[in-house]
């Protein structure tokens, strides 16, 4: 497997959005050249007008098998949301 | 030559190269070494084919005998092509696809910075499009043969065979004859031997990066161009790209 390029995650901005979002993946042997290749995989359809692209290995991740602890105990505390607020009439719709 | 005539044969010359190249490139669809080069070269050959429709639609235009880009295209026979020996050389292995690749590219490049000053108009708005798209190609080629060139002993090694083989193709695109001469009277484009200079600079650069040497001697080959001799390679691409029209004539989808 060494002789493989590295891979590399792919973010486009688009005509319309203010950031980039995550699109796939490609391989390629340098920052580059990842470049090149998303402009010819991923944009090929006018889709963008930035290209970030980052090696697939320098993205820490968290784990799918903590999504209990990490993201449960949210769930339960409505008060986080800020929807207990009156809204003075003058205000109008927020 | 009266001028009309010899702009018709410029035109064919400009719309032939690509679209030859791009019939050659388009071989690559699905055997690319990796998906990425693969859907890469399809984008290259598709822009080779747009450039091509623009280049031949304009030449059928100035004809003036009723055929469009799709009839010059797939009816004429391989001694009425008038694209430059190299582009119709088989692909060999990718590195000398992007060898050649990158060649034309500079040409290419050079070519389309004149004729955004064309005379013609419409010669200017064609050189703008494709320039654009050149521009991108001619980075995109150059990079894989600066890593090639510069990479393991056997890419090396590939690289320059593939240089070796095709330089003696190069010289045929300077090489002016009387329809340049009636081009370059015209203002409608430039004196072919007037590029070599930038041309010279842009691959000495690249080739230098890629650690690659440009064979010596001043030999090339000749016949495209003006279609005195073409390779035998050119009538088998022609017989796959056209047999279609050939046999059912005018079939559209």
């Amino acid at each position: 497997m060494k002789n493989e390029w590295p891979l590399w995650e792919v973010f486009i901005r688009g005509q319309h959005g203010l950031s980039h979002r995550h699109v796939g993946s490609l391989h390629a042997p340098d920052a580059e050249m990842a470049i090149r290749n998303a402009r010819d995989v991923y944009t090929r359809r006018n889709e963008g007008v930035s290209i970030w692209v980052v090696e697939a290995r320098h993205i820490a991740a968290s784990s799918p098998s903590d999504k209990g602890p990490l993201y449960e105990p949210s769930q339960s505390k409505i008060y986080r949301h800020p929807t207990f607020f009156d809204i003075p009439e003058e205000a109008g719709n927020m | 030559m009266d001028r009309d005539s010899a702009f018709f044969e410029f035109l064919l010359r400009m719309g032939d190269n690509t679209l030859v190249l791009g019939h050659r490139i388009s071989e690559w669809c699905g055997h690319a070494p990796i998906l990425e080069e693969d859907i890469a070269l399809a984008n290259t050959a598709l822009d080779l084919i747009g450039q091509t429709q623009m280049w031949l639609g304009l030449a059928g235009e100035v004809e003036g005998a009723g055929r469009d880009a799709d009839a010059l295209a797939f009816t004429r026979d391989f001694w009425e092509f008038r694209n430059a020996l190299l582009v119709e050389l088989p692909n060999g292995d990718f590195g000398r696809t992007m060898a050649r690749q990158f060649l034309f590219d500079a040409w290419q490049s050079v070519q389309l910075g004149k004729l955004l000053k064309s005379s013609d108009s419409r010669v200017a708005e064609i050189a703008e499009k494709a320039a654009k798209e050149v521009a991108y190609q001619v980075e995109r080629s150059a990079g894989t043969v600066v890593g090639l060139g510069d990479g393991t002993e056997e890419s090396h090694a590939r690289m320059q065979a593939a240089i070796d083989y095709l330089w003696p193709y190069v010289g045929e695109f300077f090489a002016g004859d009387a329809v340049d001469a009636a081009m370059a009277e015209a203002g409608i484009a430039p004196d072919p031997a007037s590029l070599r200079g930038d041309f010279d600079a842009l691959v000495g650069r690249v080739m230098e990066e890629a650690t690659l040497n440009i064979p010596e001697g001043d030999f090339h080959h000749k016949g495209g161009r003006d279609g005195a001799r073409h390779t035998e390679h050119l009538g088998h691409l022609l017989c796959e790209m056209q047999w279609l029209q050939r046999a059912y004539p005018g079939a559209t989808w």
